[in-house]
């Protein structure tokens, strides 16, 4: 079939995912994983863009202890948006959905996902969703938080119907990713290519199918629970009609609290790529590594009940949650002790992806840490909704898998579009971003501590210098991932062509054409060696410029 | 390597084989359906609560379900699940036609459910039994009888979405049995909608003595 395709090969430009076919139904029909993949980034980027600009809004509405730009209830909205958007619409898919998407099939030596069509139409359901809930801002004022805390939820006015319908739409997505990741993981696998050979981002991109296809469905009913309970007034949550309002902070916390780890997984898997390229060494601790995903997965369905501290519920529930939310601390810290053995005794280069890395290791520890701080009881009750939780929360997501998140894109963004970033410029971002994020939100901590609540539009002028601080943080931020976007962008149609192999590294994506051949792989690969095997097959980057 | 010259329609490119596309979509469908049960999960740990919190209530209220429409709805739906079983028994051995009417047999007998629930719910709701907020029946002793029906109907009314949809995909097989798409060779697609409906059937099975057979 594709012997047509050596000729042209030798002219110019070789038939790749990118060029195979033209016009936009190519694109909106495809059933690619590769251009799926770049359907995903363009829209869930569109995405952060817009909860980023929510984001600069309320820190500049923070800037001054008054009301300035906007009133309580704009407010109100503002950080629903912002939460909202960022965890369902940018989070969650930003890793699986883009990244996964496009290199997981690649890893593991498969010509596609198991399911192509079901991951086109997860896309569409991706759509149906972002179109509801930008709807639902537009129609009416949701202001419930991101959490949809009853029984405020059910007695407020505004669009929380759709708004709660369009989170219940975009978990089909996020289903239908894991059903397709998990089959494919299973059944698609290249000859030779064991359990122990799959790169630890298909591991990470593993354990986090296994927690999306079991806990969204939980999400799925509480939130039809919800709109039941508005619309005709069942009284599950309601006390006035024997019902209980704390039943749905368990419903809803048994899928979000695993869904703290959808989004981070994939971000670790993501990490432990980098790393090892990075360090031009082998992975220390691969099975540790690939385990301990599969053990955070599992221990996140226990550990639900830490949200709820203060919601009321029983005092052995609450001992025997917080004991369970330690444990969880074990298989993150045996990741963060693993990667950095891999960096004892590498040969470290700085390349972009890398500075993210270390901002990663940097960043999560932080917040690691202070998750230890919530989880024992006595500490909590003291933060519980100040300024603290949302530095904690930041710094997981955000300077978790968004700062992995990131390295991939720098990572893979010579494969995806087969032209190289600016170095220089790539760095800039990644130490820009680096500092403004810490300047942000480092701050948090001590205005939380000193008991500055959370999700007020005021505060009284002694935490001024810490919000100021924090403000002039997300500006250096936006700065940064505004030169980023535009390193990105440049690349993409006028950077330098890329080589195969830019980085060295020894993952099954590396060994074919920058961008990818539309089935991938010409041949059925054969795998025979390790994806971290530095210490027996050398590969050297190869240089830009020159072809392979 | 590659399967070009003698590789069937059905089979898609990225599959190196027939085995490995149908043992694909055979885990892919288990993976579904345990996504299916956890759903109904969340509706099963409402009733759990609930009955626990208000035993006595539950009680009361449900002696006023119809066990006789209740248990014809579970022979029905079981006789369908022989019946979809039987489908795929005739496709594994080419019998196109006779597939063909066991899958409209099957999908008789889910509307046959699909009646008598009708009947059910037009009877609770013409004596104000309904869930919630509009619930104006006064024959019940106990605290919030309303919570038991929000119950019932929440979960019959999810398990009831669920034949609908069952009914919809098999009517999809058929459409495509008729177009003669499946043999003994490739019948995939029949048996994952038969795994679907033996769900919507077991869900069902747990329904039942749930709602119906207390005390």
């Amino acid at each position: 079939m594709s012997t047509a395709t050596t000729t042209a090969a030798d002219t110019q430009d070789k038939v790749n995912y990118l060029n195979v076919s033209k016009g936009i139904k190519s694109w909106l029909f495809t059933l690619d994983h590769k251009r799926i993949g770049i359907l995903y980034l363009f829209s869930v980027m569109a995405m952060f863009l817009f909860g980023g600009i929510l984001a600069l809004s309320i820190r500049l509405e923070l800037l001054n202890p008054g009301a300035d730009m906007m009133t309580a209830d704009t407010y109100n909205q503002i950080f629903t948006l912002h939460g909202a958007i960022m965890i369902f619409l940018f989070i969650i898919p930003s890793v699986p959905a883009i990244l996964g998407n496009f290199v997981l099939p690649i890893q593991i030596g498969a010509k596609d996902v198991a399911f192509p069509r079901l991951n086109l139409a997860s896309w569409y359901v991706y759509i149906a969703g972002a179109g509801l809930a930008i709807y639902s801002i537009i129609a009416g004022s949701v202001d419930t938080g991101w959490t949809f805390y009853t029984p405020y939820s059910t007695q407020v006015g505004g669009a929380v119907i759709s708004m709660v319908l369009a989170v219940f739409i975009l978990g089909f997505s996020s289903i239908f990713t894991g059903i397709n990741f998990i089959a494919t993981i299973h059944r698609l696998r290249a000859p030779g290519m064991t359990w122990y050979k799959m790169p630890l981002f298909v591991w990470g991109l593993y354990a986090t199918a296994i927690i999306q296809v079991l806990a969204t469905p939980v999400l799925g009913i509480t939130l039809v629970l919800l709109i039941l309970e508005r619309a005709f007034g069942i009284g599950i949550f309601d006390p006035a009609m024997g019902g209980d309002p704390v039943l749905f902070q368990h419903f809803f916390w048994f899928y979000s609290h695993p869904a703290v780890y959808i989004m981070i997984l994939p971000g670790m898997g993501v990490i432990s790529e980098l790393i090892s390229t990075f360090s031009h060494r082998k992975i220390f601790g691969y099975k540790a590594i690939a385990y301990s995903s599969v053990a955070i997965a599992f221990l996140s369905f226990g550990v639900w009940g830490h949200h709820m501290f203060v919601s009321g519920q029983s005092q052995y529930a609450t001992l025997i949650f917080s004991f369970l939310t330690f444990l969880v601390a074990i298989p993150s810290g045996v990741k963060m002790f693993n990667w950095v053995s891999t960096m004892y005794k590498g040969s470290i280069t700085f390349e972009t992806p890398m500075l993210f890395t270390l901002t990663f290791f940097f960043t999560f520890a932080i917040g690691g840490l202070t998750g230890i701080f919530l989880g024992a009881t006595a500490t909590d009750v003291h933060l519980t909704d100040t300024y603290f939780i949302v530095a904690h929360f930041h710094y997981v997501m955000m300077g978790g898998t968004i700062m992995a998140f990131f390295g991939g894109l720098y990572y893979w963004w010579p494969k995806i579009w087969g032209r190289m970033y600016n170095e220089a410029w790539g760095r800039i971002s990644a130490l820009l971003v680096f500092l403004g994020f810490n300047l942000t939100f480092f701050p948090q901590f001590v205005a939380g501590t000193q008991g500055m609540p959370r999700r007020y539009f005021m505060y009284p002028d002694k935490y001024q210098m810490l919000n100021v601080v924090s403000t002039t943080g997300s500006w250096v931020l936006a700065l940064g991932l505004v030169i980023m976007a535009v390193v990105l962008i440049y690349a993409m149609g006028w950077g330098p062509k890329a080589p195969k192999n830019p980085w060295g590294a020894l993952t099954l994506e590396w060994k074919i054409d920058s961008p990818p051949p539309p089935h991938n792989f010409e041949e059925t690969p054969k795998v025979t060696h390790g994806p971290y095997d530095h210490d027996k097959v050398k590969v050297k980057p190869e240089k830009v410029g020159v072809p392979a | 390597m590659s399967h070009s010259a003698e590789s069937p329609a059905f089979l898609q490119h990225h599959f190196s084989d027939a085995e490995q596309q149908r043992e694909s979509a055979k885990l892919g469908m288990w993976v579904f359906l345990l996504t299916e049960i956890l759903l109904f999960g969340g509706l099963f740990g409402f009733y759990v609560f609930y009955r626990a919190w208000n035993p006595d209530m539950f009680y009361n209220a449900h002696v006023h379900l119809d066990r006789l429409l209740g248990g014809t709805n579970t022979v029905v739906l079981i006789i369908s699940s022989l019946t979809i079983a039987l489908a795929i028994r005739s496709i594994q051995l080419n019998k196109k036609k006779q597939s063909m009417y066991f899958l409209v047999a099957t999908i008789l007998l889910a509307a046959v459910f699909l009646v008598i629930k009708y009947f059910e719910y037009s009877h609770k709701f013409h004596l104000g039994m309904l869930p919630g907020k509009y619930y104006t029946y006064t024959g019940i002793e106990g605290m919030n009888p309303h919570i038991f029906f929000s119950v019932y109907f929440s979960m019959t009314g999810l398990h009831g979405l669920h034949v609908i949809f069952g009914m919809l995909a098999i009517g999809w097989v058929v459409w495509r049995t008729k177009k003669d798409e499946f043999s003994s060779e490739y019948y995939t697609p029949v048996e994952m909608v038969g795994l679907y409906w033996h769900l919507v059937d077991i869900i069902w099975i747990f329904l039942f003595p749930l709602l119906y057979l207390i005390g």
